[in-house]
């Protein structure tokens, strides 16, 4: 077999490998079982006193959002802030200047919901203290605030009835200290054995072996790469993001990366199984997410390896794949591998430019991020999920004529319109978007903006179209990967994408937990040969249909506005 | 409100303190053990720094290996990729003159032996290496620029190439600029 397919074959073996255990883990830990980790608990205690914290008492759904809320807010500001001011403050050896008001806007909200997308290459755009103090600050809490809010919706799975969803704070501060920082500092320091830059210095000068004078760009990044794909942020250190050799500096580093960006999406789906004692659930669903996983990762490695058939019309060897915007250390399997695992869990860090892909393998990663479910972001991925299954409660309930119920408890009408909403909230933002962004472009071209909607696309005609549509969906989904050829800082791009992230993350954060805390005060109703199965195969096959033909029924446009009519140009 | 505003604070000070501060000063610790002590690993010729070993540089003369285009100009402190879309006219052109470049100066090489990594530009624009067959292309120019034995060049090709990780995963490759370096040292 060929080395590139067995390298991405063994990272994702590995990756179930470490997840498995991991899951387990996990649902000790919050669960309050005994793990490995209990030294953690004076340090834990001494978190919550000095911050005045009672871990005693759980909350109900709407405390819980609201101790959510509260913090995500105060991080926001505090985020926002120091990167409007960061040119005069301190661990600036590049002398990198403040961000403009739109920019820091839209990248406040961009690492505090998880997104990662950057309207600015971190060589020029952020400085040492930034990058600290506000990007990889905010890429553990948003982490742990997704983690949080899924173990919320555990609970409620948990209990027959119950009124309580766990402690915000409590659960917050071990997903840090339990989960987080320890695997971050393993994987920040083989990073660092690998050539990842991890010291203060700033830019080095040199000249290179042909005599040229050469700024090198370097700084403490190693960290920071380690908790951008562990909480499935995916904010690049440098301007490429980890298709930059000191980013990601070899097959190793590729495979590390890889693997740390899905473990705890997936070892969330054992934790869950563990956690609520069903464990055959947890298996259908992570079943049901490997299969859509395949389906987009399959075809995108065939096509990037088979490679461009524009550039063979010129004449030119396809041998090595399609190597525009690749790198010669991962070739076209890994990065086209990469490419589908960082569209479904929603980090969006790159080893590859994604402008450049094959268009149809372009259309894969939108798919990825437009059902952005299969497994998912840090903790949102199975809120994502469980919208579908709600829906498909729903309708399979009413193709067997019943009142639909899960897991004991009716799903009446209140539950599904806040399902309902939460999906076509997407397809609203997403479309509505790119509709705006088109319109702009097509009816004011010479808007006197930083740059021009005239000059925003860096692809003419379907392609175009495709960088506009990522860019929303990618927002949209808390992805933050891009067709980066969109000039995309300027006030339009800031203002509306930095919307769309925030109502992105939001409210399909709050929509699965407010179902889940209405769903788990109702009364238990026990399970009769009526009921519908959930851990059966055939639920989790409606399941599956369902996120199809929502996801077909709301993008097929666009998609054959973007990608497909650009394949069928070729 | 205000119950939950004050741990909000404080919280927030507390792990600011952790994950950027503690964690972050950590890492770079530790990093003073590795290569290059977490400054990134640089290559000396003749106590002389000449470049960083992952980064890959600019070479044009023809008697060096040359490396991928780069849509920077190999600009280690602003790295991009071009962006380009595979059906862009604009962007087959660019490569159509690459190509023609790359012919006028490797004359004995025919058009469908040239591998698409040398004409289509790197993800970073830093891409510090080639696939072997990459570099072996470029032999007969080498050898004709530095009057040097073809075959000196092969082999030294092929003991420059590193493997796929653990002779299994990943595909096999030569560093440039590494490579370059040996190659001012051949007679």
């Amino acid at each position: 077999m060929n080395t590139e397919l067995t390298g991405v074959v063994v990272t994702f073996l590995l990756t179930i490998l470490l997840a498995y255990p991991l899951g387990k883990y996990i649902a000790k830990v919050f669960a309050g079982e005994k793990t490995i980790t209990d030294f953690m608990n004076p340090f834990e205690r001494f978190i919550y006193r000095i911050s005045g914290i009672n871990t005693s008492r759980g909350m109900n759904w709407k405390e819980f959002l609201t101790a959510m809320l509260a913090i995500n807010s105060l991080w926001f500001i505090y985020a926002f802030f120091l990167l409007l001011t960061q040119g005069s403050l301190p661990l600036n050896p590049d002398g990198n200047t403040s961000m403009t008001p739109d920019l820091s806007f839209n990248t406040a909200i961009s690492f505090l919901v998880n997104c990662n997308l950057q309207h600015y290459s971190g060589e020029s755009g952020l400085t040492y203290l930034t990058q600290l103090f506000v990007i990889t600050f905010l890429q553990f809490v948003s982490a742990a605030t997704g983690i949080a809010c899924a173990v919320a919706l555990f609970n409620g799975l948990k209990h027959k009835t119950t009124d309580d969803l766990g402690n915000f704070w409590a659960i917050f501060v071990k997903s840090i200290t339990r989960l987080l920082l320890p695997i971050c500092i393993v994987i920040a320091i083989l990073l660092a054995f690998n050539g990842s830059p991890a010291s203060f210095d700033g830019k080095d000068t040199i000249t290179s072996l042909q005599g040229d004078t050469v700024n090198v760009s370097r700084g403490p990044s190693a960290g920071m790469i380690a908790i951008k794909h562990l909480g499935t942020n995916g904010g690049g250190w440098f301007g490429v993001n980890s298709a930059h050799p000191l980013e990601n500096p070899n097959y190793l580093t590729g495979m590390l990366e890889l693997i740390a960006q899905v473990l705890i999406p997936m070892a969330m789906l054992f934790a869950l199984g563990f956690y609520i004692k069903r464990k055959k659930l947890a298996y259908t669903i992570f079943g049901i997410m490997t299969v859509g996983m395949l389906f987009l990762v399959v075809p995108t490695i065939i096509w990037e390896m088979n490679g461009s058939s524009e550039i063979a019309k010129l004449g030119i060897l396809q041998a090595t794949g399609a190597m525009e915007g690749k790198e010669v250390r991962f070739g076209p399997a890994a990065s086209g591998y990469w490419s589908i695992i960082t569209t479904i869990i929603s980090t969006g860090s790159v080893n590859s430019m994604h402008d450049s892909s094959m268009p149809l393998s372009g259309m894969m990663q939108m798919l990825g991020m437009l059902i952005n479910a299969f497994y998912g972001g840090c903790g949102v991925g199975i809120l994502n999920y469980y919208i579908y299954i709600i829906i498909a409660v729903f309708i399979g309930g009413l193709m067997v004529g019943r009142t639909p119920e899960f897991m004991g408890h009716k799903v009446e009408a209140r539950e599904v319109k806040i399902a309902a909403m939460v999906t076509l909230l997407s397809a609203f933002l997403i479309k509505g978007g790119t509709a705006l962004a088109a319109y702009y472009f097509v009816n004011h071209g010479d808007a006197d903006w930083a740059v021009k909607p005239a000059a925003w696309l860096n692809n003419p005609a379907n392609h175009g179209f495709s960088e506009m549509f990522y860019e929303f969906t990618s927002s949209n989904a808390n992805n933050g990967s891009g067709f980066e050829g969109l000039g995309d800082n300027n006030i339009f791009w800031n203002v509306t994408t930095g919307f769309a992230m925030i109502l992105g993350r939001f409210l399909p954060i709050i929509g699965p937990i407010a179902i889940a805390g209405m769903l788990a005060k109702k009364k238990y109703i026990p399970e009769t040969a009526g009921t519908l199965k959930i851990d059966s195969l055939t639920f989790g096959i409606l399941t599956f249909a369902i996120i199809i033909i929502i996801t077909a029924l709301s993008y097929f446009p666009p998609l054959v506005l973007g990608p497909i009519a650009e394949y069928l140009g070729m | 409100m205000k119950k939950y505003v004050w741990p909000s604070v404080k919280l927030t000070v507390v792990f600011i303190i952790i994950c950027s501060v503690l964690y972050p000063l950590l890492i770079a610790g530790v990093a003073k053990l590795a290569p290059g002590g977490g400054k990134g690993e640089t290559v000396t010729v003749d106590g002389k720094i000449v470049g960083y070993a992952n980064i890959g540089q600019k070479f044009t003369e023809d008697k060096y290996f040359w490396g991928r285009p780069s849509a920077v100009d190999y600009n280690a402190a602003g790295s991009a990729g071009s962006n380009k879309g595979a059906t862009n006219p604009d962007y087959l052109k660019q490569v159509q003159e690459r190509i023609d470049s790359f012919l006028m100066h490797n004359p004995s090489v025919k058009k469908a032996e040239i591998p698409a990594e040398l004409v289509t530009a790197s993800g970073s624009g830093l891409d510090p290496d080639l696939s072997p067959y990459g570099a072996k292309i470029q032999v007969k120019r080498i050898a004709a620029a530095r009057k040097l034995d073809e075959a000196k060049l092969i082999s030294l090709v092929d003991q420059q190439t590193n493997k796929p990780l653990l002779g299994l995963f990943g595909p096999a490759k030569v560093n440039v600029l590494k490579l370059n370096i040996e190659l001012n040292k051949l007679k």
